[in-house]
C-alpha cells in the first residue's frame, strides 16, 4: 500500500493523444493494493491501451464486483463512471447498463472468487447472450483479501502459500467462455504487457462478448515454488499462440511477413488485428479447434496466452433483442408514448395469430 | 551496455547534480533538508566545512548549482516556467536565521612548527587558511587593504553583500589564529621568500582591469574609469557621485554592478553597451535582469569605437552597429551591419570589459615560471607552481573565475600544501568521504520528506526600489522569511536519495514501471547505449544524464533507469515487493587537508596491518 498521492509532475515527453489527454490523464487514484500486485500492471495495461485508442474517458462504464480486482477500477480511468456491484453480480449490472445505453465501452472488472465462485452463473449468462463488453477477470487462483485460500481457479495439485496441496479441479473460465459462445476470448500475463495491452485493444474494438484471462500473480500469497500462478511458474510455461498488432485504419502497414504467418482480422471498430502466428496451424477463428489446443496444451500444465478464439462476424445482446439504438435516456415522449394508432397496430400484429 | 557499477562515487555524486556542478562540491540537498526542518545552525555548518563563506556566497554566488538542479528540468512542459530551486537564497537563509555557531567552529591546535604565507586575504587565501590553521599551522595572511575579504570586499557592492556579513565571515577565519598583516601589499616575492616560510600560498586574484586604448581615452580620462577600480573607490566611500548620463562597457557581472552602483550614485541614465548578443552576455541572467529592474537598459551588439570630448570632458561615445556571423566551425565573430555609427552622449563612462592577472611583484628569478598568457605555470590538480613550495589559487591561478571556484583551488591547495610539508606524494589525491545508508523507516515512511512539492519557485522579497536606489548601502535583497524557505527547500528532489537498484531481488512485476510519475524505469533487452536510450519507456534523450543499466534479470531484460527526471519520490521503492528498490542517501565529501588525507603511509607500517 502507498499513501503518497503520485505526483502530479510529469516526463516532459509526455504527449496527448487524438482526444487531447495523455496517458496520465487516463490514471486513477493511486493503488491501495499489496506492493508488486499483479492487478496494479493491468490496470496499467487498460490505461496504456485506453490512451493509445484515443477513448475518451467520459465514455467509459467500468463494473465490478467484490475482491482485489474488483478494487482496481478506482485506479485507472479516474474520469469515467464506475459501479461497483455486489459480490459477483458485475455481469448483471452491466447487462443492464449495457441495455440501457448502448453507447458506452463497458468494462467489466473481475476476479477468480467474483466470476469462478460467486458469479459462476452471472458469468456464464454474459457470456452465451453476448453482452458487448471487456469482461477481465484478474485470475491469481487465490483468495488474497482472506490470505490466501485456494480459489476455484487453483489448479488441482497446486500448492498454497501454508504447504496444503489443492484436491480440487479448476473452473477453466477460457474453456467456459469457448462453450458458451464468447465472440473473442484471449489470456494475457499481468507480467507481460507488451502481449496484454494489444489483446485489451482488441477486446475494446470487438462487437460482442468479449472475455479476457489474466494470470495476475498475487505476490503476498500466490508466489511461491509449487504454484501455477507465480511469476516463475507462467514464465516458464506461457505458450503464446500469436502477438497481435492493433492496426488503425489509416496507419501505414511497415512489416513484411511472410504469407501464412499472419492473420488479418477486421474489427467492428473498423481497426485491423494483425495477428502474428507463434504456433504452426493454430487458426484463432475455429472454435473447436481453439478449444482442443487450449485443453491439450493445459494436460501439460502449459499456459496457452494470446488471443485464442475471435468470431469475424460477432453480434451482440441488442441485436438478438432488437432494441433501441439510441440510449434509453434520450428518448423522448413522441418515441415513449407513440400514440393511439401504433398501439392499435400493435395490437393488431398481435392477434393476427390469433 | 554494461552494468552501472554504483560503487564508483562519481556516479551516484553525478546524480546529485548541483553537488556535481559546485566546484567545492558542498551537499546541497542535505542542508537544504535541514532549514527544511528548521536547523539553520546545522545547514550553516555544513556549508562553512564546504564553502566557508555561506552568509556571503548565498548572496553573490555565481551558482553553477542552479543551472545544473534537476528541478528545472522536471518542471518541463509541466507548467510555464521551469525553474530550479533557489539553492543560492536558501543558503542565505541558513547565514541569515541561525544561532550562535562560534562553539562549534575548530579549535585551536598547538603549533606544528611550520610557518605558511598566504598573499592576498581574498577567498582563495582565506580557505587556505581556515583550512590549515586549525591544523597547527602558523598561517599569516597578507594583504594591502586594512580589512581582510579581498575583492568580496572591494568589488562587491554593498546593497548586495553588507558589510557585516563580510566581517563575520573572514572573522570566524582569523579568529582561528591566523596572524593578519593588514595593509601590507607585498612588493616582492623574494623578499617574502626570504622571510623562511615553508609555504606560500598565493591568492592575490587578477587584480587588473582591462583598459580600452580607444581614440579620446586620454583626453577624456578624467570621466573614464576602470569599473573594478571605481567599485573599490566607491566601497572605500572614496567616490560618492557620478556624472547623470553613464555609459558602462562590459557584459559581464563586474559591468552589472557598475550599472547599479553608478545608479545609486547619480546615474539617472545609464546604459549598458555590449558588443556581443544579449544572449551570449558572460553575466548571470539573474544579474542581467537585477539590472534591467532597476530601469537600465542592455544595449547589445554596439561594439564601441572612440571617446568623444571637447576642452578635455568627455561628451559621448562612438559604436560600431556589430552582427554575430558564425563560421562552418560555429566559430562566432562580430561583422559590422554597414550602419551609420551610433554617438551615444553621456557624462561618465565605467569600463568593465575583462580583468587581467598582474605579477608585477614577483620576480622572474624568484623560479616561479609563467606562460605565454602570463599565468603561471601550475599542475592543475595540486595548484603547485614550478617552485615546489609555492602554490597559486583563486583568480591568480587560471584568471578570473568566481568566489565558489576560489573557495575549491583555496581547498585543494591546503590538501596540497599539507603532504607537501608532510613530505607525502602531493599528486596521490584524497578519494571523498563518501556513504550510502537505506533511508527506510517503515513501510510508508523515510527519512526524507518524499512527497515532491508542486510549487513554483518563490521569489526573494527585494526592498522598495525608491529606498534601494537612494542610498548604496541599502540591501535590494530581502532574504526569504522562515514560511518561505520552508516551501522553497519543499521543493528540492532530494537527489541525493539515491534509488538503489538490487537486480537479483527483482521478480519483474513492473510495480515500479506503473507507479513512476516520470516514466524513467524500463525493463528491455540489453542494446548499445544510443540504441537503448531510443527504446525505454520515455525517450533519454539527455545525454548529459546516465542510464542506470542492471545485469540481465531471470527474463533475460535488464532494468534500465533514466536519471534524468527522476523526482526521487521512492514511489518506485515503496511499490517494489521484494526491496529490489531502495531509497539510499548517499553523502559525499571532498577531502580536506588534514590527517584522513596523509595517513596512509603511516597505515601500512602499523603492526599487524598488512600493506
Amino acid at each position: 500500500m502507498t499513501y503518497l498521492a503520485k505526483p502530479r509532475l510529469h516526463h516532459p515527453s509526455l504527449t496527448v493523444n487524438k482526444v487531447g489527454y495523455t496517458r496520465r490523464d487516463y490514471e486513477g487514484k493511486i493503488s491501495t493494493l499489496c506492493a508488486g500486485c499483479g492487478h496494479d500492471s493491468i490496470s496499467a495495461a487498460i490505461i496504456q491501451a485506453c490512451w493509445e485508442l484515443d477513448i475518451e474517458p467520459h465514455r467509459v462504464a467500468k463494473l465490478s464486483g467484490i475482491g482485489c480486482s474488483s478494487k482496481t477500477p478506482d485506479y485507472f480511468l479516474g474520469a469515467s463512471h464506475g459501479f461497483n456491484t455486489v459480490h459477483g453480480r458485475m455481469p448483471s449490472v452491466l447487462t443492464g447498463a449495457n441495455l440501457a445505453n448502448r453507447e458506452l465501452l463497458y468494462l467489466g472488472i473481475s476476479g477468480d472468487g467474483d466470476s469462478a465462485s460467486i458469479g459462476l452463473g452471472q458469468f456464464a449468462h454474459a457470456m452465451r447472450r453476448g453482452v458487448r463488453m471487456v469482461y477481465i477477470v484478474e485470475d491469481n487462483g487465490v483468495y488474497g483479501l482472506t490470505k490466501g485460500q485456494f480459489s476455484a481457479t487453483a489448479d488441482r495439485g497446486s500448492k498454497s502459500k501454508k504447504g496444503a496441496i489443492n484436491s480440487d479441479s479448476p473452473v477453466d473460465l477460457i474453456g467456459m467462455a469457448l462453450q458458451l459462445g464468447a465472440t473473442y476470448v484471449a489470456r494475457g500475463f499481468s507480467g507481460d504487457k507488451a502481449q496484454l495491452v494489444p489483446l485489451i485493444k482488441g477486446a475494446i474494438g470487438h462487437g460482442g462478448a468479449a472475455f479476457i484471462d489474466v494470470i495476475s500473480p498475487c505476490i503476498a500469497f500466490n508466489n511461491h515454488a509449487g504454484s501455477t500462478k507465480c511469476y516463475d511458474y507462467v514464465r516458464e510455461h506461457n505458450e503464446a499462440v500469436n502477438r497481435i498488432d492493433v492496426i488503425t485504419p489509416r496507419s501505414e502497414i511497415t512489416t513484411d511477413y511472410a504469407p501464412g504467418d499472419v492473420m488479418d482480422v477486421l474489427q467492428h471498430d473498423g481497426r485491423m488485428l494483425r495477428l502474428r502466428k507463434l504456433h504452426d496451424g493454430y487458426d484463432p477463428t475455429n472454435r473447436l479447434a481453439a478449444m482442443n489446443h487450449v485443453q491439450t496444451h493445459q494436460a501439460h500444465g502449459e499456459v496457452v496466452t494470446g488471443l485464442l478464439y475471435v468470431d469475424t462476424d460477432a453480434s451482440d445482446l441488442h441485436e438478438a433483442l432488437n432494441t433501441s439504438t439510441a440510449p434509453l435516456n434520450t428518448l423522448g415522449r413522441q418515441e415513449l408514448c407513440p400514440g393511439a394508432r401504433e398501439l392499435a397496430k400493435l395490437n393488431a400484429a398481435l392477434h393476427c395469430g390469433g | 551496455m554494461q552494468p552501472t557499477n554504483v560503487a564508483n562515487p562519481s556516479y551516484f555524486h553525478k546524480v546529485v547534480d548541483c553537488q556535481w556542478a559546485c566546484p567545492a562540491h558542498t551537499p546541497v540537498p542535505e542542508y537544504i533538508r535541514l532549514i527544511g526542518q528548521g536547523r539553520y545552525s546545522d545547514a550553516y555548518m555544513v556549508n562553512w566545512v564546504s564553502n566557508v563563506f555561506p552568509g556571503i556566497l548565498g548572496r553573490t554566488c555565481d551558482r553553477p548549482c542552479e543551472p545544473a538542479c534537476r528541478r528545472a528540468r522536471v518542471e518541463q512542459s509541466n507548467g510555464e516556467h521551469p525553474e530550479p530551486v533557489a539553492i543560492c537564497r536558501l543558503k542565505r537563509v541558513a547565514a541569515d536565521m541561525k544561532g550562535d555557531v562560534s562553539k562549534r567552529l575548530p579549535r585551536l591546535a598547538p603549533r606544528n612548527g611550520k610557518r605558511i604565507a598566504c598573499i592576498g586575504a581574498g577567498p582563495a587565501s582565506l580557505t587556505v587558511a581556515r583550512d590549515l590553521a586549525p591544523l597547527g599551522y602558523e598561517v599569516t595572511v597578507f594583504d594591502g587593504e586594512v580589512k581582510a575579504g579581498g575583492f568580496i570586499r572591494t568589488q562587491i557592492p554593498r546593497f548586495r553583500l553588507p558589510e557585516s556579513v563580510i566581517d563575520e565571515e573572514t572573522g570566524y577565519i582569523l579568529d582561528l589564529g591566523v596572524v593578519f598583516k593588514s595593509g601590507q601589499r607585498i612588493e616582492s616575492m623574494r623578499a617574502l621568500m626570504a622571510q623562511g616560510f615553508d609555504a606560500v600560498f598565493v591568492g592575490c586574484g587578477a587584480p587588473r582591469g582591462r583598459d580600452l586604448e580607444l581614440p579620446g581615452r586620454h583626453e577624456a580620462a578624467q570621466n573614464i574609469h576602470i569599473g573594478i577600480d571605481w567599485l573599490a573607490s566607491v566601497s572605500f566611500g572614496h567616490i560618492t557621485s557620478i556624472g547623470k548620463r553613464v555609459i558602462v562597457l562590459g557584459g559581464g557581472n563586474t559591468a552589472m554592478d557598475c550599472c547599479r552602483s553608478a545608479r545609486r550614485l547619480g546615474g539617472t541614465e545609464v546604459k549598458v553597451i555590449v558588443r556581443s548578443g544579449f544572449d551570449e552576455m558572460k553575466a548571470s541572467p539573474w544579474e542581467k535582469e537585477d539590472a534591467r529592474h532597476e530601469g537600465i537598459p542592455i544595449i547589445n551588439f554596439h561594439a564601441p569605437k572612440s571617446f568623444e570630448h571637447s576642452h578635455g570632458q568627455l561628451t559621448g561615445m562612438t559604436f560600431e552597429v556589430v552582427k554575430a556571423v558564425y563560421d562552418a566551425q560555429g566559430q562566432r565573430s562580430l561583422v559590422p551591419t554597414g550602419e551609420p555609427d551610433v554617438l551615444v552622449e553621456c557624462d561618465a563612462v565605467l569600463i568593465a570589459v575583462g580583468q587581467e592577472n598582474a605579477f608585477p611583484w614577483i620576480e622572474r628569478e624568484s623560479g616561479i615560471e609563467f606562460d605565454k598568457w602570463s599565468l603561471p605555470k601550475l599542475d592543475k590538480d595540486t595548484f603547485q607552481s614550478t617552485v615546489p613550495n609555492v602554490f597559486f589559487g583563486g583568480d591568480s591561478a587560471f584568471g578570473p573565475k568566481n568566489i565558489i571556484t576560489a573557495v575549491a583551488h583555496g581547498h585543494e591547495a591546503a590538501v596540497s600544501m599539507d603532504l607537501f610539508l608532510h613530505g607525502e606524494d602531493i599528486r596521490q589525491r584524497p578519494d571523498p568521504t563518501t556513504n550510502l545508508l537505506s533511508a527506510k523507516m517503515g513501510i510508508h515512511e523515510w527519512s526524507y520528506d518524499n512527497d515532491t512539492s508542486n510549487d513554483h519557485r518563490f521569489k526573494v522579497p527585494w526592498a522598495k526600489a525608491e529606498m534601494a536606489l537612494a542610498n548604496i548601502r541599502v540591501e535590494v535583497e530581502l532574504g526569504f522569511d522562515a514560511a518561505t524557505a520552508f516551501k522553497e527547500a519543499s521543493r528540492c528532489l532530494n537527489c541525493d536519495v539515491q534509488t538503489v537498484f538490487t537486480a537479483p531481488a527483482c521478480i519483474e512485476c513492473d510495480a515500479c514501471v506503473d507507479i513512476c510519475p516520470m516514466d524513467c524505469i524500463s525493463f528491455t533487452l540489453n542494446a548499445d547505449e544510443p540504441d537503448l536510450r531510443t527504446r525505454l519507456k520515455a525517450p533519454a534523450l539527455n545525454q548529459t544524464q546516465d542510464l542506470y543499466v542492471s545485469g540481465a534479470l531471470k527474463t533475460g531484460r535488464v532494468m534500465v533507469k533514466d536519471e534524468d527526471v527522476c523526482l526521487h519520490c521512492g514511489l518506485c521503492a515503496e511499490r517494489c515487493p521484494t526491496g529490489a528498490w531502495d531509497m539510499q542517501k548517499f553523502l559525499l565529501e571532498p577531502a580536506l587537508a588534514g590527517a584522513s588525507c596523509r595517513d596512509r603511509k603511516k597505515d601500512s607500517q602499523l603492526p599487524g596491518v598488512v600493506a
